[in-house]
């Protein structure tokens, strides 16, 4: 996966990893400066045990931290917008489908999306719960096993597939109710 | 089985087909099954269809070139202020030799380096310690010279071996016509007591199945399941007397192609 040689400098690494780390950061917290944030923490940190980190998967190594530094802030924030009167969507409900009356309609996924506006995707999966968003980003953006994203995310492999499968649904669900 | 419990446990798999974790001998059985099942065969598309647009309109979002500076420039900074004697920390690499092991290893490397590092804001698992001991035992029979006592892809060879070794007679057997050729024993230590230890490979993947005689009343194996530890997949039953134990990083449908084999041979 790298080919650098016998060994390489943890700046060498960072950069080599730092747009995944930055994707990922972005679509777990909606927002650029935000993101920024949190890479910047997050390569801090992983530079401070890199002396430490004795593995040969660096990315999924500092996409851990990156996913583990992007909850701690979304957490902190949350607690913030509890106490104000802004209401913010839950980040833990499931936002899609709304329950709708109407019939899911018949036509292929791929054709309903196409009949919508540009950013229509987009907007979908950042309704969706952050857990679901970051399984489907690592696998689709990223092109991570679920392995890999079990590492990433620190749960079993059974619940890798799980979510990637109800983040799928909701999506599917969400198109087929929202068609025109 | 009626069929409708059959398509639901389909899902996953049509799932995991579409993401490529199937090897062929499956990804052909799921084809097989939406050939004859307009349900499944609607899943997949629906699933398909969603997964191109997915790739096709999402962003990958990339660091802008000044962030990009910046984090270098900060990384520099903290590099000289932290270690000012010792030249910058440096991490091995995989070199061509030996990678599969070094592989698997990477996994319980990254795992512990957070949890020294990142331990106050993981939630870790429950612990259970025998789960624990096969994993860590798993990941020290990996180093060099330690994955087997007696080398052989001949049952024949390795029944006997362990004979006047260990107090029991574990069953040992060849899947290579099946994908899973035998490539040894060795004698390991667990939950207090002398176990063999097989190990199948697989690919670049190894397989070590902890053989040890219990009575199945008196098992201390939970319900059958998969558990992961580490990036390790794990995978207990009870089996004639013997509890049976796979720990592999070998992803979990070929492990249960693996149960399965066991499942259907009489010990
Ligand atoms: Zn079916």
């Amino acid at each position: 996966m790298i080919e650098l040689g016998e060994s390489a400098s943890f700046e060498t690494v960072a950069l080599l990893h730092l747009d995944a780390a930055y994707n990922l950061a972005r679509w777990l917290m909606r927002d650029s400066s935000a993101a920024e944030d949190v890479v910047q923490e997050a390569m801090l940190r992983a530079l401070k045990y890199f002396s430490t980190f004795k593995g040969t998967n660096a990315r999924a190594w500092i996409l851990q931290i990156v996913r583990n530094v992007a909850y701690k802030n979304l957490r902190s924030t949350q607690e913030i917008k509890t106490v104000s009167i802004d209401s913010e969507p839950d980040e833990n409900a499931e936002s899609i489908p709304p329950e709708a009356l109407i019939d899911p309609s018949d036509d292929p996924i791929a054709t309903l999306i196409k009949q919508r506006e540009r950013g229509y995707l987009t907007a979908l999966l950042n309704r969706l719960p952050t857990d679901l968003r970051e399984c489907l980003v690592l696998r689709e953006l990223e092109d991570l096993s679920y392995n890999e994203i079990a590492e990433i995310a620190n749960i079993p492999l059974g619940t890798v597939m799980s979510r990637l499968w109800r983040a799928r649904r909701l999506l599917i669900e969400a198109v087929q109710q929202e068609a025109r | 089985m009626n069929a409708t419990n059959q398509c639901a446990e389909m899902e996953l798999l049509i799932q995991a087909d579409i993401d490529g974790e199937l090897r062929a001998a499956e990804a052909v059985s799921i084809t097989a099954h939406r050939a004859t099942c307009a349900h499944c065969e609607q899943t997949y598309r629906q699933l398909m269809d969603l997964k191109q647009s997915l790739r096709n309109e999402l962003e990958r979002h990339t660091a802008s070139a000044d962030f990009r500076a910046l984090l270098q420039r900060k990384i520099a900074a903290e590099t000289k202020a932290a270690t000012p004697v010792k030249s910058n920390p440096v991490i091995k690499l995989p070199n061509k030799a030996n990678t599969w092991y070094k592989r698997s290893i990477s996994t319980f490397g990254a795992g512990a380096a957070l949890a020294a590092g990142l331990a106050f804001f993981i939630v870790s698992p429950a612990q259970e310690p025998l789960l624990d001991a096969v994993v860590a035992e798993h990941i020290r029979s990996l180093q060099p010279g330690h994955l087997l006592d007696v080398e052989s892809n001949d049952q024949h060879n390795v029944k006997p071996w362990f004979d006047g070794r260990l107090d029991f007679a574990p069953p040992v057997r060849n899947f290579s016509a099946q994908g899973f050729p035998l490539a040894g024993g060795r004698l390991d230590y667990l939950n207090g007591r002398e176990v063999a230890a097989l190990v199948y490979l697989r690919g670049k993947h190894s397989i070590n199945l902890f053989v040890w005689p219990e009575a199945a009343e008196k098992s201390t194996l939970s319900a059958s399941e998969f558990q992961v530890r580490n990036g390790y997949n794990s995978y207990r039953w009870h089996q004639s007397g013997m509890a049976m134990w796979i720990v592999s990083d070998l992803n979990q449908s070929e492990l249960s192609d693996f149960v399965k084999l066991w499942d259907s041979t009489k010990l």
